[in-house]
C-alpha cells in the first residue's frame, strides 16, 4: 500500500476524475448560459470558492493522518466572528485569538496520538468549543472588517481571475510541498505507516503537529477571506465546508486509510463542489430542490470513481 | 464475565447523571427534581431512539457512519403527518409510514455504499441533501399537526411515569438482546471487527450492514413521528440537534467507533446526562456560547477519561 503511495506515476490518476468533473461542469454552464464565459463571469462564478478550497486542504491534511475533522466549518466560523470583532478595532487581540485557536487545535491533534482516540469524536467536541467560542464573541451575525481585507478579496489581478489564481497557487503550492519533498514524505508516511516512521527514527508526535498546524493555518485563512467576502461574520456561516471539504478530498482521489491524498485533485473538487452551487442557480432550479440537486451532482461526479478504481484493478 | 466488565465505562454516563441530579436538587430544592428528570427522560428518549440506530450502523465497521439521520428524521415526520392528515386522523397509518419511509431511505443508503463504492460519509450526506429537498418541497414553511392520538401518547402518563420513555426503554433492551443472544447482532459485532473472518466464517457481510442502515432509517423515522407528536407538529429543523448529539451519546455510551462492539444501555446513561445537563445550564440561565463550550469540553474530557472499549 504504501510502495504504491510514493511511486509518482500514480499521482496523476486521482487528479483524472476531478478534472474531468470540473471541465464537464464548467461546459454545462457555458452551454446553458454562454455569456458567463469571459473574466467577470469566472470571477462571479467562482467567488465564493477561495474559502472553500483552504478549508479543503485543511480537512485533506487531517485525512491524510486517517483522521477525520467534523469541526472544520466550526472553526472557520469562529475565525470569521474574531475577524469581523477584533480585526479593525484591536488587530493584536485578532492575530492572539487565532494564535490561541491554533494552538488548541494542535494540542486536539496530539491528544488523538497519546490517548489513541477516535478523531470523528474529538473533532465533534471541538466543533462545539468552536461554536460556542464564536457566539461568545459574536452572538449575532454582524461586525465589519477592515477595507484592506475587502479589497484583497475583490482585487482584479491581471490574466486570470482572483479565484483561478488562488486556486492554481493553492494547488501547486501543496503539491509541491506534499509529494516532492522529502519532508512531504515524512508527513505522508505519518498517515500511512507510522511504525515504520518511528523506526526510521523520526517523531510521529512532531509530523502530526506539524500537519495539525498547517491545517489550522489553512482554516484561519479560510475564514479571514471569507469574512472578507461577506465583509462581516457569522458562527454559522460554514458548517457545510466541513463535509463539503470531505466530499472535495475524496473526490480528488483521497481515501480514509491514512496517506492518500492529492492537492491538485482536492483542489479541483472544491472548484467543482463550489461550481455546482452556481450552476444550479443558472438553471433556474427552485430554491428548494436545490440542495437535493447538489446531492444529486455530488453521486454523479464520484460515480466516476467506480471506472477509475476497476482501471486500477486491473 | 467479571465484575469490572459489567461495571465497565459505559455506566459512568449513569453515574455523571446521577450526580447531576444531586446537584440540581440541592440547587433548588428537591421538588424540582421531578419535573426536570421527566423532561430529561422524554427528550432523552428521542435521542436513545436516534442514538440506538446509529450504533447499530457505527458498531458495522469503521467508517461507517449514517449521516442522513437529521433529514430522514424530518421527512418522515413531513410525509407520516401528511399520510395522517389524509387518512383523517389515524395515528397507526402515520407509525407505519414514518417508519417505511426510514427503512427506505437506510436502504437508499446502504446501496449508494455497496454500488458506487463510496464513503459511507459521504453516500449518506448526499443522501441527506436528497431526502431534505423533499422535506423542503412536502411540507413547506408550514408546521402540520400531529394525529390527537399520537400528541395524548407521547404525553401520557401511567401511575405518574411517562409511557413514551419506557416505551423507548422497552426498545433499548430489545436491542441490547439482539447484540448479545440474536443472530443479526452476533453476525452485526463479527462484521464490524473483521469483514474478512466473517465474510469467511460465512456471514452475508453485505446483509447484515442492509439491514443496519435500514434499523437505524427506521428508528430516525420514529423519532421523528414521536418528535412531531411530542412537540406538536413536524418542523424543517426538527432534526438537526440529533446528529453530532447522538453520535456523542453512542460513542459516550460505550460503543466502539472502531466498530465491532456495541452498547444499547450505556446510551441511556449518556442520553440522561447530556440533557440534565442542558437543563442544568439553562436554569443557571448560562449564555447559549458558554453552553456549548461547556458541552465541547465536556465530551472531550470524557473521551480522554474513560478508558476505550477493547475490540479494536
Amino acid at each position: 500500500m504504501a510502495e504504491q503511495v510514493l511511486r509518482p506515476s500514480s499521482a496523476l490518476l486521482p487528479v483524472l476524475l476531478p478534472a474531468v468533473a470540473l471541465c464537464v461542469m464548467l461546459g454545462a454552464i457555458f452551454w446553458v448560459q454562454p455569456r458567463a464565459m469571459n473574466y467577470f463571469g469566472f470571477t462571479l462564478l467562482l467567488k465564493l470558492s477561495p474559502p472553500l478550497v483552504f478549508a479543503a486542504l485543511a480537512q485533506m491534511l487531517i485525512i491524510l493522518l486517517g483522521d477525520i475533522d467534523l469541526s472544520n466549518g466550526a472553526f472557520v466560523g469562529m475565525v470569521t466572528c474574531i475577524a469581523a470583532v477584533f480585526l479593525v478595532s484591536s488587530p493584536a487581540t485578532a492575530a492572539l485569538l487565532m494564535v490561541l485557536a491554533m494552538a488548541v487545535y494542535v494540542t486536539l491533534g496530539l491528544l488523538i496520538l497519546w490517548r489513541g482516540l477516535p478523531s470523528i469524536i474529538v473533532s465533534l467536541g471541538a466543533s462545539f468549543i468552536w461554536l460556542g467560542a464564536a457566539i461568545i464573541i459574536l452572538p449575532a451575525p454582524g461586525g465589519s472588517v477592515p477595507g484592506w481585507l475587502k479589497a484583497a478579496m475583490t482585487w482584479k489581478p491581471p490574466l486570470l481571475p482572483l479565484p483561478v489564481w488562488i486556486a492554481l497557487a493553492a494547488a501547486l503550492l501543496g503539491e509541491y510541498l506534499l509529494m516532492h519533498t522529502s519532508f512531504g514524505v515524512i508527513l505522508r508516511a505519518a498517515g500511512s505507516n507510522p511504525r515504520a516512521l518511528r523506526r526510521a527514527g523520526w517523531s510521529i508526535a512532531m509530523a502530526r503537529a506539524t500537519v495539525y498546524g498547517v491545517a489550522a493555518l489553512l482554516l484561519a485563512l479560510s475564514g479571514l477571506m471569507l469574512s472578507g467576502l461577506i465583509t462581516s461574520g457569522d458562527p454559522n456561516i460554514a458548517p457545510s465546508y466541513t463535509l463539503l471539504g470531505v466530499g472535495a478530498v475524496i473526490l480528488g482521489g483521497g481515501t480514509f486509510s491514512g496517506g492518500q491524498v492529492s492537492p491538485v485533485g482536492t483542489v479541483l473538487g472544491a472548484l467543482t463542489l463550489s461550481l455546482a452551487g452556481s450552476f444550479l442557480s443558472f438553471l433556474n432550479i427552485p430554491p428548494t430542490w436545490q440542495i437535493g440537486a447538489q446531492g444529486v451532482i455530488l453521486f454523479l461526479v464520484l460515480a466516476g470513481r467506480i471506472l477509475l478504481d476497476r482501471g486500477k484493478r486491473i | 464475565m467479571t465484575l469490572a466488565r459489567y461495571f465497565g465505562p459505559w455506566t459512568y454516563g449513569f453515574v455523571a447523571a446521577a450526580l447531576l441530579l444531586f446537584a440540581i436538587a440541592a440547587w433548588s430544592g428537591a421538588g424540582s427534581v421531578g419535573p426536570t428528570l421527566s423532561t430529561a427522560l422524554a427528550f432523552g428518549a428521542i435521542s436513545v431512539l436516534v442514538g440506538t440506530g446509529q450504533m447499530f450502523v457505527i458498531a458495522s465497521g469503521a467508517g461507517n457512519i449514517d449521516l442522513s439521520v437529521p433529514s430522514v428524521l424530518t421527512l418522515a415526520a413531513y410525509v407520516s403527518m401528511t399520510a395522517v392528515a389524509s387518512t383523517g386522523g389515524l395515528a397507526s397509518i402515520g407509525l407505519v409510514t414514518a417508519l417505511a419511509v426510514g427503512m427506505a431511505a437506510g436502504a437508499l443508503n446502504y446501496a449508494a455504499i455497496r454500488f458506487l463504492a463510496l464513503p459511507p460519509i459521504i453516500a449518506t450526506l448526499a443522501w441527506s441533501f436528497i431526502f431534505q429537498s423533499f422535506a423542503f418541497n412536502l411540507g413547506g414553511e408550514a408546521t402540520l399537526k400531529p394525529p390527537p392520538a399520537l400528541m395524548a401518547f407521547t404525553t401520557l402518563r401511567f401511575l405518574g411515569i411517562q409511557v413514551m420513555p419506557l416505551v423507548v426503554m422497552g426498545l433499548s433492551i430489545l436491542a441490547a438482546l439482539t447484540l448479545v443472544r440474536g443472530v443479526w447482532g452476533r453476525q452485526l459485532l463479527a462484521t464490524g471487527q473483521s469483514e474478512r473472518a466473517a465474510h469467511f466464517a460465512g456471514v452475508r457481510v453485505g446483509r447484515v450492514r442492509l439491514v443496519a442502515y435500514m434499523v437505524c432509517g427506521a428508528a430516525a423515522g420514529l423519532a421523528g413521528f414521536l418528535l412531531a407528536g411530542f412537540t406538536g407538529g413536524a418542523a424543517l429543523n426538527m432534526g438537526d440537534t440529533y446528529l453530532l448529539e447522538a453520535i456523542a451519546i453512542v460513542a459516550l455510551g460505550g460503543t466502539s467507533v472502531a466498530g465491532g462492539q456495541a452498547n444499547a444501555i450505556g446510551i441511556w446513561g449518556a442520553a440522561l446526562f447530556f440533557n440534565l445537563m442542558g437543563t442544568m445550564l439553562n436554569m443557571f440561565q448560562i449564555q447559549a456560547g458558554v453552553r456549548f463550550v461547556t458541552m465541547g469540553l465536556l465530551i472531550l474530557l470524557i473521551v480522554a477519561i474513560v478508558p476505550r472499549p477493547q475490540a479494536r
